[in-house]
C-alpha cells in the first residue's frame, strides 16, 4: 500500500520543482502567486477575515462613542472617510479607511459569559450540550472549498482560548492555529534535514506494513497514512510562504505593527492572495473590568495600524471587493462605568464593523441610547443575521440543511440577511 | 556587638538559602513514596465467571447465528497495551512489560487488571473521563464553579470504589459549598451569569445516568422517540428547588417551578413528575433526593444499562450502542433474551455498583482480547465482523493517550504518581499543552473523528515530539543509544518500550543495515527510529 521509494521521491521531487519555481518567479512580486494574482476584483472567490476581539471591546471606546455623556467616560469622537460616521478618536488611522465598509451599533446576544458567549457570536448558533456548532470559517470551507490549496483552509491567528472549531463538521475543518503568526512557523516544517527525513520516512513505510498485515482494510479506513502525505505535501509547498512576512518590506511590516496582531492581518492579507477563504486573527485582551479607559487605549495602539494597514492593502491590491473583513467580539461592556472606572459584560447594543466582498458600504445600523438606560438598541441585529448575510454574498445558501450527528437537521444559518447590507 | 552579630545573619543567609534549595530539589526529586503494589495473587470467585461466560455465551451465539468467525485471541503484550490504555491512557513502560513477564499462571491478566485498577492513574484518568460526561470540559461560572475539585472528588470514589449508584445520588443531591463538599459542582456546573440553568441540569442527569437525550424536549417533543416535552417539564421541576447561595447549593423548599409557556408566553407552576416508574419514587426526601433514588432504583434497568455502555465505551474506545448516551428503551425480559448492556447491568446491579468489578469482567471477557488482524480481506465482510464484535475495533487514541504514551515512552521506568516532581510536572503540563494543541475532545470523546492534518504535524515536527525523541542522558532514546547491548538487542528495546511488542525479522533486518553502516551513529538512528515509531499507526491506534 505504501511505496517507500514513492515518498521519497516525491520530497525530492518537490525540492527540484521548488528549486526550479524559486528561481524563475522570485522577481515577481513578494508573496504573491501567480494563479492568486490573476483574478482581482468582484469576480475572485471570496474570502472571510474575522477580527475576533476577545473578552468584548467596550462599544463606547470604538465605533459607538457617546462623548461628553455621563457614559461617554473620558474618550472623544472623531470623523471618519464614512460618510456621518464618527468613532473613537483612538483610531485616527482606521478612521481614514473606513470609506466603503459598514458598523452596526446594535448588536444583541443573550450570552452574556465570555465562553458562551464566544461560542454564539463565533457560530451563530447559541451553546447547548448536545450539539457542537460549527464556527462560520468551518461553514465556509465545508460549502465552498479550494481544492487548489495544499495549505489549511480555515486559519485562525494569535492565542487564544476558543478559536474557531469545525463542531459537529468535523474536526478537520478546525482553524488551523498559528499562535505567533509570521514569526514562528511552528510544525509546518520537518525538524530534520533531506537526507534523514528520507530515512525517517523510509522507516516509517516499513513500520506501517507490518501494521497493515492482517488490517489492511481497516488500516486504510484510518487514513492514517493519507493525513500524514497531506501534511507532508503541506510542508514542502510554496504556498507556506504565505505564511512568512519577512520578505515584505519593512515599511509595510511597520504599518500593521509588531504585535502578533498586527502580523497576523499581515499574514491575513497573504492568505487572501493565496487564496484561503476563511481566516481568523485574535485580539485578547479587551475584558476591562477595571481600568477601562486605559486598557482601551492600549488595545487601540495594536489594533487601529493592523486593521487600517489591512483595508488599505487590501484596496490598493483591488482584494476588499472579493474579502469580507469583520471586526467583532463576543459582547460589548456597560455604559455604567463602575467603581474600579471599569465596564462590565453587555450582550444588548454592541458595536462591529463589517465591509467588503460586495457587501453594502458606508452603511450605519443601528442606534443606542446616549444616556445608557434604555438597554434594547433601535434596529437589534443577532449575529445569525450577519451570517446569514456573509454566507449569502458567498453563493452559499445558508438555508441549506445539514444533519448533525443525532440527526437533527440543522440551516447553517438560522438567521435572515440584513437587507441594508444587501 | 550588636552590629555583628547581624553581620553574622547575613553572612549566614546564603547558605540558608542553597540549603534551602537543596533540600527542596532533593524532596522534588525524590522517588517512592509508597511502592506501586503488587499483583494479587488470585482473581475473582465464582459468580464473576459465570457473567464472563454470559458474556462470551452471549457473543458466540450471535456469530455462530450470523455465521461469524471471531479472530483468533491476541497475545498478552497487546492485551497489556489495551490495558494500560483503557484504565491508565498510556502505554505500559518497559518496567511493566518486564514485571508482567515475570509473572506466572494462567490468570496473570487477571491479576495484572487488578494491580492497574488498584494504581492512581486509574482513580485519575478515569475521573476525567467520567467528569466529562457530568459537567464537560467548560471553566464554567468564576468561584461558585471548581472543576479541579470535583475530579479531585471523583477520584477519591474511585479510588475508594464507591458503589456507582451512591455516586450518582450524591452528584445529584448533593448539597454544601462546591469547595468543601465538591460533589456539589454537579449542580453549580450548570450555572451561567449567577443563574442556574435547570434544564441543563435535568439534560446533563438524564444523558449521564439513564443514556438518553432528552434535551431537544426542552422546547418540543422528541421527533422520533416517546419523549414529550411534558416529561422534561416534570423531570425539571425536580431541581426546582435548588438553590445556589452563599453557603452552597442547598434546597429551598419555598422555591416552585415555573416555565414560560411557549405560546401564550404566561407562566405557569409545573409540579414534579416522572415519565415511567413512580413506583420507584420514595415517600420521603427533597426533591432532588426522590430524583436520585428514582434515577438509581434498581428497577430503573436505564441506569445500569447507561453505565455498562459507558464503561464498555471507555475500555474499547467506542460504546456498545453509539452514541453513548441515546439508549434505545430497555426491552421486557420476559419476551427477549438480555442483550450485552442487560447482563452486564445485572451483574452491576447484583454486586453494589462495583465498577472495577464491571471492568474486570469486561477485560476478561473474550471481546476484549480479540485480535484486530483478520484473514479476510473483503471490505462488507470486515465491517459485519467489527460490527458484530467479532473483531477488536481499531480505534484512534484521544489526545490524552497520544501524549501520555509519548511521555510513557520516553522513559524506561513508569511514570507514575511515584515518579518525581519534575517527571509529574513535566507529564501535567505536557498534557494540558498537547491536548489543547492536538484538539480536545471535550464530551464528545467516545465519538468517532477523523484525524487531521495539524494532528499528523503535531507528531512529527511538534515540540513535544522533538523533545522526546531527541537524544539525551535522561530520556529513552539517549539511554538506549547509550546502552552496552547488541544492536539487536537495542531495536527489540525500542520496539518494546513504544509498540509494545518486539520487532519482525523483516523490521529487525532493516534497522539492524542501519546501525552496523554507521556504527558511531547510534543516536541519530536511534532517534529516527523512534521517529517512524511515534509516526507508525501502530502507535496512534488502539488495535
Amino acid at each position: 500500500m505504501i511505496d517507500s521509494t514513492f515518498l521519497s521521491s516525491k520530497i525530492n521531487r518537490r525540492d527540484l520543482c521548488k528549486v526550479a519555481l524559486g528561481g524563475s518567479l522570485s522577481f515577481m512580486l513578494p508573496g504573491f502567486d501567480l494563479k492568486a494574482a490573476q483574478k482581482r476584483g468582484p469576480e475572485r472567490k471570496k474570502s472571510v477575515i474575522i477580527l475576533w476581539m476577545g473578552g468584548g471591546p467596550s462599544q463606547l471606546e470604538t465605533w459607538d462613542p457617546h462623548p461628553g455623556t455621563k457614559i461617554g467616560g473620558p474618550g472623544k469622537a472623531m470623523k471618519t472617510a464614512l460618510p456621518g460616521l464618527q468613532i473613537s478618536d483612538m483610531y485616527p488611522l482606521l478612521a481614514e479607511q473606513l470609506e466603503s465598509m459598514s458598523v452596526i451599533r446594535s448588536m444583541v446576544s443573550k450570552e452574556g459569559d465570555h465562553e458562551r458567549g464566544t461560542k454564539y457570536l463565533k457560530t451563530g448558533y447559541r451553546p447547548e450540550p448536545t450539539t457542537v456548532y460549527p464556527a462560520l470559517g468551518a461553514i465556509i470551507t465545508h460549502e465552498a472549498p479550494n481544492s487548489d490549496l495544499e495549505i489549511p483552509q480555515h486559519i485562525s491567528m494569535g492565542n487564544i482560548q476558543q478559536p474557531a472549531r469545525g463542531g459537529y463538521l468535523g474536526g478537520h475543518l478546525d482553524a488551523f492555529r498559528i499562535n505567533d503568526p509570521g514569526k514562528n512557523i511552528g510544525n509546518m516544517r520537518a525538524s530534520v534535514k533531506s537526507p534523514r527525513q528520507n530515512r525517517r520516512l523510509d522507516n516509517l513505510s516499513v513500520v506501517s506494513q507490518t501494521f497493515q498485515k492482517g488490517r489492511a482494510i481497516q488500516a486504510q479506513k484510518t487514513l492514517h497514512q493519507s493525513t500524514i502525505d497531506r501534511a507532508l505535501t503541506m510542508m514542502s509547498s510554496e504556498q507556506l510562504n504565505a505564511l512568512e512576512i519577512d520578505k515584505e518590506p519593512e515599511s509595510v511590516r511597520k504599518a500593521y505593527g509588531d504585535s502578533p496582531f498586527g502580523r497576523g492581518c499581515l499574514v491575513a492579507r497573504r492568505l487572501v492572495e493565496q487564496g484561503v477563504h476563511s481566516i481568523e486573527v485574535n485580539l485578547n485582551g479587551w475584558d476591562s473590568h477595571a481600568n477601562n479607559f486605559n486598557g482601551h487605549i492600549t488595545q487601540s495602539k495594536l489594533l487601529d495600524p493592523a486593521f487600517s494597514s489591512l483595508l488599505k492593502d487590501l484596496k490598493s491590491r483591488d482584494l476588499l471587493d472579493s474579502t469580507i473583513v469583520l471586526c467583532i467580539g463576543e459582547f460589548g461592556r456597560t455604559p455604567k462605568i463602575n467603581g474600579l472606572d471599569g465596564r462590565d459584560h453587555w450582550p444588548t447594543g454592541f458595536s462591529c464593523i463589517v465591509g467588503g466582498g460586495g457587501l453594502k458600504g458606508n452603511v450605519i445600523i443601528g442606534e443606542t441610547d446616549p444616556t445608557g438606560k434604555e438597554k434594547k438598541p433601535k434596529d437589534p441585529v443577532e449575529i445569525q443575521d450577519l451570517y446569514a448575510t456573509i454566507l449569502q454574498k458567498l453563493n452559499i445558501d445558508y438555508t441549506k440543511e445539514l444533519i448533525s450527528p443525532i440527526g437533527r437537521p440543522l440551516k447553517l444559518s438560522e438567521g435572515t440577511p440584513i437587507q441594508k447590507l444587501i | 556587638m550588636k552590629l555583628n552579630s547581624h553581620n553574622w545573619k547575613l553572612a549566614c543567609l546564603p547558605f540558608g538559602v542553597v540549603a534551602l534549595v537543596i533540600s527542596l530539589v532533593a524532596w522534588a526529586s525524590s522517588s517512592p513514596i509508597n511502592i506501586s503494589s503488587k499483583a494479587p495473587l488470585t482473581a475473582e470467585g465464582k459468580s464473576f465467571s459465570q457473567t464472563v461466560m454470559q458474556v462470551d455465551r452471549f457473543f458466540e451465539k450471535q456469530w455462530s447465528e450470523n455465521e461469524i468467525t471471531p479472530a483468533r485471541i491476541s497475545n498478552d503484550h497487546l492485551l497489556l497495551r489495551r490495558l494500560s490504555l483503557a484504565l491508565h491512557g498510556t502505554i505500559p513502560s518497559l518496567e511493566e512489560i518486564r514485571e508482567f513477564d515475570s509473572m506466572q499462571g494462567e490468570d496473570r491478566l487477571e491479576r495484572w487488571t487488578q494491580k492497574l485498577l488498584a494504581d492512581r492513574r486509574f482513580a485519575d484518568y478515569f475521573s476525567e473521563r467520567l467528569a466529562r460526561a457530568y459537567v464537560g470540559v467548560s471553566g464554567g461560572q468564576f468561584i461558585i464553579y471548581r472543576r479541579d475539585r470535583f475530579k479531585a472528588w471523583l477520584s477519591e470514589q474511585l479510588q475508594a470504589n464507591t458503589p456507582y449508584n451512591e455516586l450518582a445520588r450524591e452528584l445529584i443531591a448533593g448539597e454544601g459549598l462546591w469547595t468543601g463538599d465538591p460533589q456539589t459542582n454537579y449542580i453549580t456546573a450548570a450555572s451561567t451569569e449567577g443563574n442556574l440553568d435547570r434544564n441543563k441540569l435535568t439534560g446533563n442527569t438524564v444523558r449521564a445516568f439513564l443514556g438518553q437525550r432528552i434535551d431537544c424536549a426542552q422546547c418540543h417533543d422528541h421527533p422520533f422517540d416517546h419523549w414529550k416535552q411534558s416529561d422534561f417539564e416534570g423531570l425539571t421541576a425536580y431541581y426546582g428547588q435548588v438553590e445556589i447561595q452563599v453557603f452552597g447549593v442547598r434546597q429551598n423548599e419555598e422555591l416552585k417551578y415555573e416555565v414560560e409557556d411557549r405560546d401564550t408566553l404566561e407562566k405557569r407552576t409545573v409540579s414534579p413528575q416522572v415519565p415511567f416508574l413512580p413506583e420507584c419514587l420514595p415517600e420521603e426526601g427533597t426533591l432532588r433526593e426522590k430524583l436520585a433514588a428514582w434515577v438509581t432504583h434498581p428497577k430503573n434497568r436505564r441506569f445500569e444499562r447507561a453505565s455498562a455502555n459507558r464503561i464498555w465505551g471507555l475500555l474499547f474506545g467506542v460504546p456498545y450502542i453509539a452514541p453513548v448516551d441515546d439508549l434505545p428503551a430497555p426491552t421486557d425480559l420476559s419476551q427477549s433474551e438480555p442483550d450485552l448492556l442487560d447482563i452486564l447491568g445485572d451483574d452491576f446491579r447484583k454486586n453494589g455498583y462495583d465498577i472495577k468489578r464491571m471492568i474486570q469482567i469486561i477485560v476478561a471477557s473474550k471481546q476484549f482480547r480479540l485480535s484486530s488482524t483478520s484473514e479476510n480481506n473483503e471490505p462488507e465482510q470486515i465491517e459485519r465482523d467489527t460490527d458484530a464484535w467479532a473483531l477488536f475495533p481499531l480505534v484512534r487514541l484521544r489526545p490524552e493517550q497520544v501524549i501520555g504514551s509519548m511521555l510513557q515512552s520516553s522513559s524506561l521506568k513508569t511514570i507514575d504518581q511515584n515518579s518525581n516532581l519534575f517527571m509529574r510536572g513535566r507529564r501535567y503540563f505536557s498534557e494540558l499543552d498537547f491536548v489543547s494543541a492536538y484538539g480536545d475532545l471535550g464530551s464528545e470523546e467516545l465519538n468517532d473523528f477523523p484525524g487531521t492534518i495539524p494532528q499528523a504535524l503535531l507528531r512529527m515536527n511538534g515540540k513535544f515530539a522533538k523533545d522526546n525523541g531527541s537524544a539525551s542522558p535522561l530520556n529513552s532514546v539517549g539511554r538506549i543509544a547509550q546502552l552496552n547491548i547488541s544492536d539487536e538487542k537495542r531495536i527489540e528495546t525500542c520496539f518494546l518500550v513504544c509498540l509494545t511488542r518486539l520487532p519482525t525479522e523483516l523490521e529487525s533486518e532493516h534497522f539492524l543495515k542501519q546501525y552496523q553502516a554507521e556504527p558511531n551513529q547510534s543516536a541519530k538512528i536511534t532517534e529516527d527510529l523512534f521517529w517512524s515509531l511515534y509516526n507508525s499507526p501502530e502507535f496512534s491506534w488502539n488495535h
